[in-house]
């Protein structure tokens, strides 16, 4: 079969170039300029798809975002996506596409019981069927309901296209480029705004390309094509085709789908396949257009039943016939574009039309056509399993609500017009309150709640010339308050002919006895009869209607099927459609791929990553990396065959025999300046500073307002006004932050000044006793002794040329001292610590070996600090103040906080000295007691101490002051362990901290 | 996302921002006697009202400024923004 339905001439298509593609396996030839949609049915290909519940063969019904039913799954280029609408994707060499929702093909489905099983699939189906027994649901009716639910396969494969973002504002935003779109656009350009036209479709003009207009004596397509290439001229106007704008915002923030490389045989390697923008618009003009409603008629779901308008667009833009018998079905004057367009390409159509005899430029015309019309007509039912073969169709009552006489004609197509319902979605999205508009039978928009403006159909008007006028003084309105330029623009003559009135017919009645399924969404299979069901089970508002029969939702969106549904709602309560109300339209418009929304943001790309200057130098050493936020900091150095467990407990064993380097420049680092500075201090640490001398550092407790312990660090006094101040590497943020808080709004009257200076200070620490020694090799011209530099002290020094700070501060419980340089001199001062301390035996060690340290050494940190902690509960109460205020002091008086038997930091030991303590076990007293077994506090952090060569923890325990001696059991339901501990000291080594200050 | 005017840096997208609270919110003076009640309603209590709402914004990955921004909380108009000794 070789393109059978395709016109001898006419349409947009390339003709000398043909494609080859792939449907379901078989080979077929279309042109470029198809879409996948046009050169199937040039082929002839009608069968596309099964349905979503009932699996009954499905056709194509639209020609672009209308279509409801042919969504595929689509292998380019290797990459192969479910859900691809056939009719919005264009035709590529090697484009391979197959059915969905079909087993084992879509000629032959076994799921297609379901449709003759269908009194059993009401409305409500799933929720009535699936409820009991409920041990069903995981075995049995969940994987039923995946398997026949599914719509497409995602791949599992690594997406190895290219995605990006891009951000734009401008003046005016103008989505669509038909004729409404386009003399907004242009009206707008022409005063100087910067305007973006963003059209969904290949090729710019809209309807236009398909209605039988002229404007200024062109026809509408190459009135269309000039004003595009004037605009393409103009610097201040961006216009992009394939470009589908689907979200609309708060303050105006318009999100935009542009299709940049699917269309294209050969990408060029950078070009991405889709880009993603967010457009910050001042003004939004919404030029959407409308979409043809169908009416309602049985088995309307036939393949070879069309929306009239995409069947004429198919003649128009792809020179396809969609079929060669065509019953014209409609309500209003419509129709009878497509039955004319028919007839110039040799097919005699049949109008049905459920109006009176009447006369209208159009119906004059298709008279003088000799087109077969029959009025007061409807279809009843389409007759055909695979595709339409023939109709029944019967002339209508005077009330229209039953049939005098019928008949059954042979037909291979039926073309339905319902009149048209402009797309709003847009303007819904924007906050707009639509309304109903009753000469039309839709919603339009009411009064805008951000800066837009519905223009052309979209908001209701359907005549050119109106159309025109409106867009044209809407662009230079709007423009001109912007850019205070008024360009006068002769509004253009136009031939059109009129309409005249519609009909409100929407769906054909059901003759007595008969019962045939008239479907209102396609997409969701949901037909008349399942409305009926939910509003006889009691279901009132649209928005339950909807979700109990799936009305309306999923890719679709009630494009197609919204009007008729709420239609239908009000008849059976008798009401009016604006009683009955709309659904809420929310974004997306059309889908879009995953890949678009998260651009480049995968991989190493998915956040920033933060690398110390050593880092380099740790690579080499194998360093075995962890995540402290987007910092990687070795976790611990890997030598031979050794597990973290073994290079751990190496280092830390080295850092407390003979002296380890850490690198530290991760920890937050906070430049503190000013007259004020040491007074600010004193309010944000609960210790004192207000004497605190030039030379020294301290260490210091940070509370939130509601006494929480915040952070801790040491800051240390450079010069008189000027404070080193350090965090923990996950609070450095927050802190500044914090900081900036007290100083710009609690107290603007302290004159002090912060900034974060991380970044700029490289940090190693050098711990273990032999780290005064290799300070004396590093500094030999400074005075390093306990008395010139005792614990605490600070000095600053010449590193073989390079200035650096030395503090003598420890975390690990050692003599130990930080050294900080700026940072490009961090890996020349890491290099020269690593040289030097060879002679002393030095290693590097890692934040596992940190931790091991810390932890026996009883110092909290980050699980201790953990956001439910107060300064009594870490043992820290002897920093708090109690003669001055400070951030949280109020706090620390509430009476919970007070309680005698107050949770506290202790230290745990195994009683058999061998098993490991999991970090997070419950502290209970007896492991067998009865749930839930009381808890009485939880191990916060675990290691194996190298001092004492057995586990230990640190655990936050109720009453842990009078706990220590006492036996309990660690009990882990996660590792499945219990573990029978002794609570002691959570200073498990050097109790008297003489180490620190020997 | 919302578009917030910086009042030291001009219009920017709320990405650059990170909110911080009820901006009618004053912290109790240091060093005076508060009954528990006065604390708990400064630490804890906040409305949370439907429409104008002023709030503190802090301009994170900016100028690194506090200020104070009124908005509708139902349709996010920001009405103004300003500084806080403003």
């Amino acid at each position: 079969m070789s393109q059978n339905f395709r016109l001898n001439t006419g349409g947009l298509i390339n003709r000398n170039k043909p494609i080859e593609f792939k449907f379901n396996g078989k080979k077929y030839i279309g042109y470029e300029g198809d879409t996948l949609a046009s050169a199937l049915l040039a082929n002839g290909i009608h069968l596309i798809g099964r349905s979503f519940k009932y699996h009954r063969p499905r056709g194509f019904f639209g020609a672009g975002v209308d279509e409801p039913n042919a969504k595929m799954q689509v292998e380019i280029n290797g990459c192969s996506e479910p859900n691809i609408n056939a009719t919005e994707i264009e035709l590529v060499n090697g484009l391979s596409a197959s059915s969905q929702n079909c087993w084992p093909s879509v000629n032959f489905d076994i799921g297609a019981i379901n449709n003759f099983l269908n009194r059993f699939f009401p409305a409500g189906f799933y929720y009535k069927t699936f409820m009991w027994p409920k041990s069903f649901w995981y075995r049995v009716y969940e994987p039923f309901i995946r398997k026949a639910a599914g719509l497409g396969i995602a791949s599992l494969e690594k997406d190895k296209e290219r995605y990006e973002h891009k951000y734009e504002y401008c003046d005016l935003l103008v989505t669509g480029s038909g004729p409404a779109g386009l003399a907004s656009a242009y009206a707008a350009a022409k005063n100087g705004a910067k305007v973006i036209l963003a059209e969904d479709k290949p090729r710019y003009g809209g309807t236009l390309l398909t209605d039988d207009v002229t404007i200024d004596n062109l026809s509408g397509k190459d009135w269309s094509e000039k004003i595009i290439s004037e605009l393409k001229e103009m610097p201040n106007v961006i216009v992009k085709n394939r470009s589908q704008v689907f979200g609309y915002y708060d303050h105006n923030m318009m999100v935009m789908f542009e299709r940049t490389g699917d269309h294209l045989e050969k990408k060029p390697k950078y070009t991405p396949r889709q880009r993603l923008w967010y457009i910050r618009a001042k003004e939004v003009l919404l030029s959407t257009g409308s979409i043809e409603r169908p009416i309602v008629f049985g088995n309307n779901d036939t393949p070879g039943v069309f929306l009239s308008a995409a069947a004429k667009e198919y003649m128009k833009v792809y020179g396809v016939l969609i079929g060669k018998k065509p019953i014209i079905f409609t309500n209003n004057d419509s129709g009878y574009e497509t039955a004319i367009e028919f007839k110039k390409n040799g097919v005699n159509p049949i109008v049905l039309d459920t109006r009176e005899d009447q006369n209208s430029e159009l119906i004059n015309e298709a008279k003088d056509l000799d087109i077969k019309i029959k009025f007061s007509y409807a279809v009843i039912v389409a007759h055909g399993y695979k595709k339409v073969k023939s109709a029944t169709i019967g002339k209508l009552n005077k009330e229209k609500i039953d049939f005098e006489n019928t008949e059954q004609i042979d037909c291979d197509s039926i073309c339905v017009s319902g009149f048209w319902t402009p797309t709003v979605h847009l303007a819904s999205q924007s906050g707009n309150k639509l309304k109903f508009n009753d000469s039309i039978d839709a919603f339009v928009p009411d009064k805008s709640k951000q800066n837009e403006h519905s223009l052309g159909a979209a908001n209701g008007t359907f005549t050119l010339q109106d159309t025109l006028k409106n867009s044209f003084n809407t662009g230079s309105e709007v423009s001109k308050s912007i850019t205070k330029k008024d360009e006068k623009i002769q509004i253009p003559n136009t031939n059109e002919r009129r309409y005249s009135a519609h009909d409100k017919f929407w769906c054909s009645p059901l003759p007595k006895g008969k019962n045939y399924k008239r479907f209102v969404d396609f997409q969701n299979d949901v037909a008349v009869s399942d409305i009926e069901v939910a509003l006889r089970e009691g279901y009132r508002s649209i928005e339950h209607v909807k979700r109990y029969t799936t009305l309306g939702m999923a890719t679709d969106q009630g494009r197609t099927s919204n009007l008729n549904g709420l239609q239908l709602v009000a008849n059976v309560e008798k009401k009016i459609v604006p009683q009955v109300g709309h659904t809420t339209f929310r974004p997306p418009f059309t889908p879009v791929t995953i890949g678009t929304i998260v651009g480049r943001e995968i991989g190493k790309e998915y956040m920033p990553t933060r690398k110390t200057p050593m880092h380099h130098w740790h690579e080499k050493n194998n360093a075995v990396w962890v995540d402290a936020g987007a910092w990687k900091r070795p976790r611990y150095y890997n030598r031979g065959n050794e597990n973290l467990f073994e290079a751990s407990k190496r280092e830390a064993k080295n850092v407390r025999d003979h002296v380890g380097v850490c690198d530290v420049t991760t920890l937050g680092k906070i430049d503190i300046k000013g007259p004020d500075a040491a007074e600010f201090l004193n309010r944000v640490y609960t210790n004192a500073w207000l004497k605190l001398p030039v030379g020294k550092a301290r260490y210091g407790v940070m509370l939130r307002e509601d006494g929480i312990v915040m952070d801790d660090g040491t800051t240390t006094r450079i010069s008189e006004n000027h404070y080193h101040m350090t965090t923990t590497t996950a609070q450095a943020a927050n802190v500044l932050s914090h900081l900036e808080y007290y100083l710009q709004i609690v107290w603007p009257e302290l004159n002090v000044n912060v900034v974060s200076t991380t970044e700029q200070w490289a940090g190693a620490a050098i711990a273990g006793p032999k780290s005064r020694d290799l300070l004396a090799k590093l500094f030999p011209k400074i005075d390093v002794s306990n008395e010139a530099l005792p614990f605490m002290g600070y000095v600053e020094g010449d590193l073989f040329g390079v200035k650096a700070r030395i503090f003598r501060i420890s975390f690990s419980g050692e003599l130990a001292y930080e050294i900080n340089v700026e940072s490009d001199f961090g890996l020349f001062m890491w290099e020269k610590i690593i040289d030097i301390g060879e002679e002393f035996n030095i290693q590097p060690y890692g934040t596992e070996a940190l931790s091991t340290l810390r932890i026996e050494m009883g110092h909290v940190a980050g699980p201790e600090l953990d956001g439910r902690t107060i300064p009594y509960d870490v043992s820290l109460e002897g920093l708090v103040s109690k003669k001055k205020d400070f951030i949280g002091k109020r706090s620390l008086a509430k009476e919970a906080f007070n309680k005698a038997d107050r949770q506290k930091i202790v230290g745990l030991v195994p009683l058999d000295r061998k098993s490991s303590i999991p970090e997070g076990s419950h502290l209970v007293e007896n492991k067998n007691a009865k749930l839930p077994n009381p808890k009485l506090g939880h191990v916060s952090s675990s290691c194996w101490s190298v001092e004492n060569n057995n586990p230990f923890s640190l655990a936050i325990l109720k009453d842990g002051k009078n706990m220590i001696g006492k036996k309990l059991f660690a009990v882990s339901p996660l590792k499945n362990t219990s573990i029978e501990v002794e609570v002691m000291s959570s200073h498990y080594v050097d109790h008297e901290g003489k180490r620190v200050r020997s | 996302m919302l578009n917030i005017k910086c009042p030291y840096c001009g219009d920017r997208s709320q990405k650059e921002f990170a909110y911080g609270g009820d901006g009618t919110i004053t912290r109790p003076k240091l060093n005076q006697e508060i009954s528990d009640e006065e604390w708990d309603n400064f630490v804890y209590l906040r409305k949370s009202p439907r429409g104008k709402h002023i709030e503190l914004w802090h301009h994170i990955a900016g100028c690194r400024q506090w200020f104070k921004v009124e908005r509708d909380t139902t349709t996010h108009e920001i009405f103004r923004t300003f500084k806080p000794e403003e």
